[in-house]
């Protein structure tokens, strides 16, 4: 019983970052209708955007995460406004493709400028120790984390169901052509929500730098994930890749002690699955 | 005529390679030449019917863990090879049921989950693919048929001339096969469903077919290679090997029949000189396919040749 729940916490905390990181691709899918095959990298971006910032050049680590959303946000800006937009008209084919081409690009670009060693910087004092849980040690940086997960939860769904900006953005999701006709300025709306989902990736990124390693690389693992997770969940919606995101967690972190040996084939399966009995995923409706 | 002449110098030059070629010219022909019968099997699927795979390095790894398994058992080049593909076909075909269910989106990711569930049988599965050292000490087993002939494989120019045949046997039949009246139907599907189906034409079939051919590719790609590298190993199943053909395909254009074929050679001398230069070729070859997608999504292929097949 203790192992579950003190195994439960720790796949929860590993489920929000994947949360952060399938929000953002779920969104730009479910409003751009690309899928972004470099959302992983974006999240890896926002990781050594961090350590640049907080582990080398010593700023507020607040601060650093902040710059951090702020740099990946102007990357999404220039691969939304510049590539993407010219090409939403073309065969979904065409968006896998060119996504693709900037892995290649983000992969080598960061060996460039960080090398290709992992990092890891220290983690910021306030955060060290750990609490007992069930009687065992358990790191208050993964209490932050899934306090975080929850809080960013809550905020995007204040800003999508609450504010004009997330009734435009769930206008044009439903109707592309009916909102631009009725004053949604569509362009600078998809270059919105496509930095904004870039920014969540990078937040999962940046959070994730005081305790996984910032490797190259680790944008083309992580995208795996989140392709999983939002199948799961259903391609654009959002709810689902929530509870995606916690499925895959907390599988994984079961599955290593309980089936080391197939725990990525049963991941593997479950979205197979998913995509042939239900292809709008556990939580589409219609 | 004048493209007759030119295949006609291409096969002499590949005929006589080892005359006038070092051991690693020979070699790396072998490889791209194997990039070529993987790349057309995916541009059948891709190209052709409109389906764009994300998993064929699985097939690719189903290929060549069964010829391992064959040759190390059983040592005999035909018989590896063979049975490597024949084996790639009844998983290919079981897959494709399952796969050719979607299309689009859906069809990429289906198949980038069963790719990737082969990826971590090959991995995992220790005492069937030997986990993540791979198989190792596969023999160059001799191309033999008993009571008729044998031939030693040992020399690496044997085994070329080994490859060189089952490719131009697969660059035939594939000709034949896009010039028949199933590729003008897998192009008709490509370019819409509805009109296809209307005329009668069950299009769920002929994309299982289409399926199971691409996969045939990739394992007849993958069966050749353990005979090569004498080792297979996990990665060869992985996704980021399924983005090769992909890769190769696009550089040398989509809608063309020697597309995959041009693109495998420019794929993989570019690989070999940016090495030489950078570390960071894929930075390189991220810009290629950028540029690729956004103006040229012929390939090089379509520079070449004006007319016919869609821009």
């Amino acid at each position: 019983m203790e192992t579950l729940v003190f195994q439960g916490l720790v796949g929860l905390s590993v489920s929000m970052y994947l949360w952060l990181l399938a929000a953002g691709l779920t969104i730009v899918f479910g409003v751009l209708g690309v899928l972004n095959f470099a959302h992983g990298s974006l999240f890896m971006l926002g990781g050594y955007f961090t350590f640049t910032y907080y582990g080398l050049w010593g700023v507020d680590f607040w601060l650093a995460i902040a710059l951090s959303l702020l740099s990946v946000g102007v990357v999404g800006y220039f691969m939304e406004r510049f590539f993407l937009r010219h090409i939403y008209h073309m065969e979904h084919a065409y968006q896998l493709l060119l996504t693709f081409g900037f892995i290649l690009i983000f992969d080598d670009a960061v060996k460039m400028i960080w090398g290709g060693v992992a990092k890891i910087p220290p983690m910021p004092g306030f955060f060290e120790g750990t609490v007992s849980v069930v009687g065992r040690p358990f790191p208050v940086y993964n209490l932050f984390i899934i306090g975080t997960g929850l809080a960013v939860a809550v905020v995007i769904w204040l800003l999508f169901e609450k504010t004009w900006w997330g009734k435009m953005v769930r206008a044009s999701a439903s109707d592309r052509e009916m909102a631009g006709a009725i004053g949604v300025n569509i362009p600078t709306l998809f270059t919105g929500v496509f930095v904004f989902g870039a920014m969540l990736a990078a937040l999962g990124g940046a959070l994730g730098t005081p305790v996984r390693v910032v490797a190259p690389g680790i944008g083309a693992a992580m995208i795996i994930q989140a392709f999983i997770i939002t199948v799961i969940g259903g391609l654009g919606n959002l709810k689902g890749a929530f509870v995606g995101a916690v499925i895959v967690g907390t599988l994984s972190a079961f599955g290593i002690l309980l089936f080391p040996v197939f725990e990525l084939f049963l991941i593997f399966l479950i979205m197979a699955v998913v995509l042939l009995l239900k292809p709008q995923g556990l939580f589409g409706g219609g | 005529m004048k493209t007759k002449l030119a295949i006609l110098l291409i096969v002499i030059l590949l005929a006589l390679l080892p005359v006038y070629a070092g051991k690693y010219a020979v070699y790396v022909v072998i490889h791209i030449l194997l990039l070529s019968i993987f790349s057309l099997g995916f541009n059948l699927l891709f190209g052709y019917t409109g389906l764009l795979s994300f998993g064929q390095a699985g097939f690719y790894a189903v290929g060549a863990y069964g010829c391992a398994k064959i040759l190390l058992a059983y040592p005999s080049l035909l018989v590896g090879i063979l049975g490597g593909v024949a084996f790639t076909g009844v998983v290919s075909l079981a897959l494709g049921v399952l796969c050719i269910r979607h299309t689009r989106i859906y069809f990429s990711m289906l198949t980038l989950s069963f790719g990737m569930m082969i990826f971590s049988l090959a991995w995992k599965w220790r005492d069937m693919t030997g986990g993540d050292d791979g198989l190792v000490g596969i023999p160059r087993a001799p191309l033999e048929i008993p009571g008729l002939f044998s031939v030693n494989m040992v020399p690496m120019e044997n085994y070329y001339y080994v490859v060189l045949a089952f490719a131009f046997l697969a660059i035939a039949l594939f000709y034949r096969l896009v010039h028949s009246p199933m590729g003008l139907t897998l192009q008709g599907i490509r370019d819409s469903e509805t009109r296809t189906a209307c005329i009668g034409i069950s299009v769920r079939k002929y994309r299982l077919i289409s399926f199971t051919i691409a996969g045939l590719y990739a394992g007849l790609a993958g069966a050749l290679l353990p005979p090569l590298e004498s080792t297979v190993t996990p990665p060869l199943a992985h996704w980021g090997h399924s983005a090769e053909p992909v890769l190769a395909t696009l550089l040398g254009g989509i809608y063309s029949f020697s597309g995959p074929i041009v693109g495998s050679v420019i794929f993989y001398l570019l690989k070999d000189i940016i090495v030489r230069f950078t570390e960071y070729w894929q930075i390189c070859l991220g810009i290629i396919v950028v540029v690729l997608v956004m103006g040229f999504r012929g390939g090089v292929a379509s520079i070449f040749k004006r007319k016919g097949g869609r821009p």
